[in-house]
C-alpha cells in the first residue's frame, strides 16, 4: 500500500468523501498513563509519575489543529478521552483539548463528550471539574462487584469505593456508563447471575460487559502460558455466561446493541458507533489510530506508541503519527464487515454486496447464523457468539 | 601394513547412556590420537541427529596407536556400530568385521535389553568379550551385583571385568591393556591372495562423494586399483585409501586385518550395499563373504507435505535423502484426503523418525505422517499372495482367503515391581509369552508379539508404565495368520483414507473407540456438530460426536483495535493452511499421527 502523508486537495463529491456525514465524525484522544498496569490490559498504557500536563495539553492542541486543517468544514459529533487512565488528566488539560476542538470544527448540537474514569475517590473528586470543562458522559471501569476478584484483576479500588464513585458521577454527568469483566477465574453461572443482577439495578442507560480475554504480552498472558492461570471458564461455560448475560440484560431493559455493549433506548455510545459503522475518526495521542476519508481515499493513521517519542515529535513541529496507509476497497470491505457485524443492526449491503462469498453466505443463512434482508446483513442471536467464525467464513 | 599380531579390531557394545561414546572419546584422547584442542564430545557421531539423540546411525571407525606394556605399539581399530534394533543387520556386519567387543555396562543400572541383543550379535560373530563396568565413581554403583547379573543373564565370565569411569578417566589405561592382552589379533590373511574385503558401511561426503568403510580379509587394497562390488556388480577406480584417526588420513595400502576407508568416486550410497564383498576387477576372489542380505523395510507410512504446494520440494528432498540411505524406500502415493505424497518404507520406527526429522530439518518441509503400517501378506482365493503396505490398498474381501501379519520376538528387561504392568501391556497387545526369568530384582520377559501392535506406541507405553526403567528389543520371527480387518474412520460421514488401519478383529472396537475419542479432542470445533465414526466395511463399530462451536467472538473491538484484529483474523485464516479440508471439516496436520497414540 502506498504511504500518503499529505493528500492533494481535490474536489470530489463521491459518496466515500461524504462518509463522515453518513457514519459520523469523532475525535479520539489517548492519554497513555496509568497509576498501575492491570494484568489483563493490552492497551497502550504506561506507568509514569510527574507528567508535565502543560506540555501534553499543548501537544494535543497542536495535533487537533493539524488534523482540523485537513478536515475543515466538518461537524464534530463526539469526543472520547481513552487510555491509559484519562481520569488522571488535570481538568485544565481536558479543557484545553476541548477548546482546541471547538476552534477546529463546528460542533453538533448533541455532541457527546466521554471520558473513561477509574472509580476511585481521588478521581471522583475531579468529576465536577470535568463536567465544567464540557465532559457530559463518563465510562467507569468498575470491572467487578466483588473485592476478591477486583484484587485478582489488579484493580486499585474496592466495591464500596466504586459504588460511591458511581454516585458522584451520576450527580455530575448527564450520562454514566460502567464496565464489568466477566468469565473470570472460578466464576460460576450463579456468581455472575447475582453480580449482574446487582449491576443492572445500579445501571443507568448504558453498560459494557466484557468477557475476560487473555491477550499475549500481558501479565495474564504470561501466566497462562506458564500454566499458572487456572480456573478460566471453558468454551461451554463461556457460552453459557454469555447467554445468561443476554437474558438478564434483555429482561432489565438494557439489551445488547453490540457484542459487549448494552443500553436503554437512546443511550448507545455515539462515539463508539462511529467505529462500528466505519465512520471517520481522528485519533491523537500516543498509539492512537484514526480512519479518515479524504479526497475519496480511506486512510489509516497510527501514532507512535511511546509517549516520550510522540511528545518530542509533536513538540518539534512534526505530525504525531506514522505515515498513513491507504485502505483499498477490499480492505475497507473487510473492516466494514468485521466492525459492522458486531452491531445488532448489522451492515447495509449496497454496491459492495458482490464481495460476499455467496456460497458461504448461503450456508451461514441456512445454518441460521446470519440474516440477509431489506438490504442489510446481520447476525442472528445464535450467530452473534460465533462472530469470528462467521467472519473467517465470509472473508 | 601392520603385522597381524599387533592389530586389534573391536567394537563397543552398550546401552544408550551407558557411556559408549564417552569411553570412545577417552580412548582416542588418552592415546593422543586427537590433539587436546580438537577434542569435542561424541567425536564419532557426525550427524546432528546422532549427537542430539545420543544414538549412532552410521558405523564409524577410528585407528588408535597404543604403545602397550609389552613394549610393542599396537594398532587398535574401533568400529562404532549403530546400536538400535532397527539397524540390526548393519550391526551384524560391523561385528563380523572385528574380532572382539568391549561390553560396557553402567554399574549403577545393570544390563539392558538393547545390550543383550547386541552382545548376542557379538557372540554370534565369535567375539572375545571384555566386560567393562562404567560409572564406578558414582555412589550408586554396584559392580559386584552387575558382574553377577552379566554372568547370569548373558552367560559370560565377568569376575575380571574392567572397572572404569569414562567421565573421570579412571581405569581407561586398563581398558587399553585389556584390548591388547585379552582380545585376539585378526585371523591369518594372505596379503598376496586376491582381494577380499567387506563393505562395512558407507556414507556420503558432500566434497568427496561416497566413502566406504572396509575391512580387508585377504589381499591388499591400493590407490589406483580397479575394484568390483560382488553383489551389485559395480566397478570403480580407487582414488584413495586411508584410515580414520579420526580425521581421514590417506595410507599407501590396506592389508589383511586392517580397517580403513576407500574413496572411488561412487556417486550414491545406494550403489554400495552393507555386507557386500569388494574384490579386484581383474583378479577376483573365488567366493564372496557369507551373510549378505539386502535390506528389507518393515515399517511403512505415508509422508505428505502439509502445504500441497510443497510436493515438488518433498520429492526433491526424498530423492536426495534416498541416494544416501539404501535401506529407505519410497513410491508416490495419492490420498483422497491428503493429495500427493509418498509411501515410504523403513527399517523400523527409529529409522522412520530419523528420516522424517531430516526431511523437516535439513529440507525445511512440514510433513503429515500417516499411521505406520507393517507389511501384511494377503493370500487371495486364487492362490496368489499380495504384499500390503498401505491399508488403503486393501483388496476386495470377497477375493481374500486369509491374511498373515509379521510377528516379532520381544525381549524386555524390567525391575520386578513393574512386571505386572509389562505383562498386562504385552497381553493387551496380543502377545504370547515365551519366557520369564529373573536375574536379581529384574525380570526378563520374552514375548511373541504382532509387529503391528508394537509399531506405533508400544515403546512409549512401555516407558510410561515402567517409569522408564524397562528396556526393550526385538527381532522379526516370521509371519502368522490372524483375523485382521481394515478399519476405516469417517469424519462427518466421509471416509478419511489416511486414517484407515489394519487391526485385529477382537481389538477393533477398542481401537475404534479410542481413535474416535482422540479425534474428537484433536479436531477443533466447527460451526456444526461432527460425527466421528470407526467402521469395518459398512458397519459402524464406534462413534463420537464433536459438539458444534459455541463461542468465538472478540469481546472488545474499538477504533484502536481494528488493524490488530484484522491481522489476527488473517493469521487465523493462515493457520488453516496447517489443516486439511475433508468435505466441510478441517483436520489439523498433527491429528493424523496423534490420533493413533493410545492411552492404554
Amino acid at each position: 500500500m502506498p504511504s500518503i502523508t499529505a493528500p492533494a486537495p481535490s474536489s470530489t463529491s463521491s459518496a466515500a468523501s461524504e462518509n463522515w456525514r453518513e457514519n459520523g465524525f469523532g475525535l479520539y484522544v489517548h492519554w497513555p498513563f496509568c497509576q498501575a498496569k492491570c494484568p489483563y490490559c493490552d492497551f497502550n498504557s504506561h506507568v509514569a509519575h510527574g507528567v508535565d500536563q502543560r506540555r501534553w495539553a499543548d501537544a494535543y492542541t497542536a495535533e487537533i489543529r493539524r488534523i482540523g486543517a485537513e478536515t475543515q468544514g466538518r461537524v464534530l459529533g463526539s469526543i472520547f478521552f481513552g487510555g491509559g487512565t484519562p481520569s488522571l488528566m488535570d481538568p485544565e488539560t481536558v479543557a484545553a483539548v476541548l477548546d482546541a476542538a471547538r476552534g477546529s470544527w463546528a460542533w453538533a448540537n448533541d455532541i457527546e463528550i466521554t471520558l473513561e474514569a477509574n472509580p476511585t475517590s481521588v478521581e471522583a473528586g475531579r468529576f465536577r471539574a470535568y463536567r465544567e470543562a464540557g465532559v457530559d458522559r463518563v465510562s467507569l471501569g468498575v470491572q467487578a462487584l466483588n473485592d476478591a476478584d477486583l484484587r485478582r484483576l489488579g484493580r486499585l479500588h474496592d466495591v464500596a469505593t466504586a459504588k460511591s464513585a458511581l454516585e458522584t458521577a451520576r450527580s455530575a454527568f448527564d450520562r454514566v456508563s460502567f464496565d464489568l469483566i466477566y468469565a473470570r477465574q472460578d466464576q460460576t453461572l450463579e456468581d455472575w447471575r447475582t453480580e449482574l443482577t446487582e449491576a443492572l439495578a445500579m445501571a443507568e442507560g448504558h453498560l459494557s460487559l466484557y468477557q475476560l480475554t487473555i491477550e499475549s504480552g500481558t501479565a495474564f498472558g504470561d501466566r497462562l502460558q506458564r500454566g499458572l492461570l487456572r480456573g478460566l471458564p471453558d468454551e461451554d461455560l463461556g457460552a453459557d455466561l454469555y447467554l445468561l448475560t443476554q437474558d438478564l440484560c434483555d429482561a432489565a431493559g438494557l439489551p445488547a446493541y453490540e457484542v459487549s455493549n448494552h443500553s436503554r433506548p437512546g443511550h448507545k455510545s455515539r462515539h463508539n458507533l462511529i467505529y462500528w459503522r466505519s465512520g471517520d475518526y481522528a485519533g491523537i495521542g500516543p498509539g492512537a489510530h484514526g480512519r479518515l476519508t479524504l479526497n475519496g481515499m480511506r486512510l489509516c493513521s497510527e501514532a507512535p506508541r511511546d509517549p516520550a517519542s510522540w511528545l518530542r515529535q509533536v513538540e518539534t513541529g512534526s505530525a504525531g503519527e506514522l505515515p498513513r496507509e491507504r485502505l483499498d476497497e477490499a480492505a475497507q470491505w473487510q473492516e466494514r464487515l468485521m466492525m459492522g457485524l458486531r452491531l445488532h443492526e448489522g451492515i447495509a449491503l449496497a454496491a459492495d454486496a458482490h464481495r460476499l462469498d455467496t456460497q458461504a453466505l448461503d450456508e451461514l443463512v441456512e445454518a441460521g447464523f446470519v440474516e440477509a434482508d431489506a438490504g442489510r446483513l446481520r447476525l442472528t442471536s445464535s450467530g452473534r457468539p460465533l462472530l469470528n467464525a462467521v467472519l473467517r467464513r465470509l472473508l | 601394513m601392520t603385522d597381524l599380531a599387533h592389530i586389534r579390531n573391536f567394537s563397543i557394545v552398550a546401552h544408550i547412556d551407558h557411556g559408549k561414546s564417552t569411553l570412545a572419546d577417552r580412548l582416542i584422547q588418552l592415546t593422543g590420537t586427537v590433539a587436546e584442542r580438537d577434542m569435542k564430545e561424541q567425536l564419532l557421531d557426525a550427524m546432528d541427529i546422532e549427537r542430539e539423540r545420543g544414538i549412532t546411525i552410521k558405523a564409524n571407525t577410528v585407528r588408535i596407536e597404543y604403545p602397550a606394556k609389552d613394549g610393542h605399539t599396537y594398532v587398535l581399530n574401533l568400529i562404532d556400530t549403530p546400536g538400535h534394533v532397527d539397524f540390526g543387520y548393519e550391526v551384524s556386519r560391523s561385528m563380523q568385521a572385528v574380532e572382539g567387543s568391549l561390553l560396557v555396562v553402567d554399574a549403577t543400572q545393570g544390563v539392558e535389553a538393547q545390550t543383550l541383543a547386541n552382545v548376542y550379535t557379538a557372540i554370534e560373530a565369535d567375539h572375545e568379550i571384555v566386560p567393562v563396568l562404567n560409572k564406578i565413581d558414582l555412589p550408586a554403583s554396584e559392580p559386584e551385583r552387575v558382574k553377577t547379573q552379566i554372568e547370569d543373564v548373558i552367560g559370560i565370565e565377568a569376575h575380571d571385568a574392567v572397572e572404569i569411569s569414562a567421565k573421570t578417566g579412571q581405569g581407561i589405561p586398563d581398558v587399553l591393556e585389556a584390548i591388547v592382552t585379552r582380545l585376539p589379533p585378526p585371523k591369518e590373511g594372505d596379503p598376496d591372495a586376491p582381494l577380499k574385503a567387506m563393505l562395512v558401511d558407507s556414507k556420503y561426503d558432500q566434497y568427496l562423494g561416497v566413502i566406504c568403510i572396509v575391512r580387508i580379509i585377504d589381499g591388499t587394497l591400493r590407490k589406483g586399483d580397479r575394484i568390483r562390488m560382488m553383489k551389485t556388480g559395480g566397478t570403480y577406480d580407487v582414488d584413495d585409501v586411508g584410515v580414520y584417526r579420526p580425521a581421514m588420513t590417506p595410507v599407501d595400502q590396506l592389508g589383511p586385518g586392517e580397517i580403513g576407508y576407500l574413496n572411488a568416486s561412487i556417486k550414491q550410497v545406494r550403489d554400495t550395499r552393507v555386507g557386500d564383498t569388494i574384490t579386484h576387477e581383474r583378479r577376483q576372489c573365488a567366493q564372496p563373504l557369507p551373510g549378505f542380505k539386502p535390506s528389507v523395510p518393515v515399517v511403512f507410512c505415508g509422508l505428505f507435505p502439509v502445504d500441497a504446494n510443497d510436493f515438488e520440494d518433498l520429492r526433491d528432498a526424498i530423492e536426495k535423502l534416498a541416494l544416501n540411505d539404501a535401506s529407505f524406500t519410497y513410491e508416490m502415493e495419492t490420498s483422497a484426503a491428503l493429495g500427493f505424497g509418498f509411501r515410504c518404507g523403513f527399517l523400523g520406527l527409529l529409522h522412520l523418525e530419523v528420516v522424517r526429522d531430516r526431511l523437516e530439518r535439513e529440507y525445511d518441509i512440514d510433513l503429515i505422517t500417516t499411521a505406520p503400517s507393517v507389511v501384511y501378506r494377503i493370500h487371495m482365493r486364487d492362490g496368489s499372495v499380495q504384499e500390503l503396505h498401505n491399508p488403503a490398498d486393501m483388496p476386495d474381501l470377497t477375493h481374500v482367503d486369509h491374511i498373515e501379519e509379521p510377528r516379532i520376538k520381544a525381549t524386555i528387561l524390567v525391575p520386578d515391581e513393574y512386571l505386572g504392568d509389562v505383562l498386562k501391556l504385552c497381553q493387551e497387545r496380543r502377545g504370547i509369552q515365551l519366557d520369564l526369568t529373573y536375574a536379581g530384582t529384574r525380570a526378563m520377559v520374552v514375548y511373541d508379539l504382532p509387529l503391528n501392535e508394537v509399531v506405533f506406541d508400544f515403546y512409549d507405553r512401555l516407558k510410561s508404565v515402567t517409569k522408564g526403567y524397562a528396556s526393550f528389543d526385538y527381532q522379526m520371527i516370521g509371519y502368522r495368520q490372524d483375523y485382521l480387518v481394515k478399519m476405516s474412520i469417517l469424519v462427518n460421514d466421509e471416509p478419511v483414507d489416511a486414517l484407515s488401519m489394519m487391526v485385529h478383529r477382537d481389538r477393533a472396537e477398542g481401537r475404534g473407540r479410542q481413535m474416535c475419542e482422540k479425534l474428537k479432542e484433536l479436531i477443533p470445533r466447527h460451526m456444526f456438530k461432527i460425527p466421528i465414526q470407526a467402521a469395518i466395511g459398512g458397519r459402524v463399530i464406534a462413534r463420537e460426536t464433536l459438539s458444534a462451536m459455541r463461542k468465538d467472538v472478540t469481546a472488545k473491538c474499538y477504533g484502536g483495535d481494528v488493524t490488530r484484529k484484522k491481522k489476527l483474523l488473517e493469521k487465523q485464516k493462515a493457520g488453516k493452511k496447517r489443516m486439511r479440508q475433508f468435505g466441510k471439516v478441517e483436520i489439523p496436520q498433527e491429528a493424523f499421527i496423534n490420533a493413533l497414540k493410545m492411552d492404554s
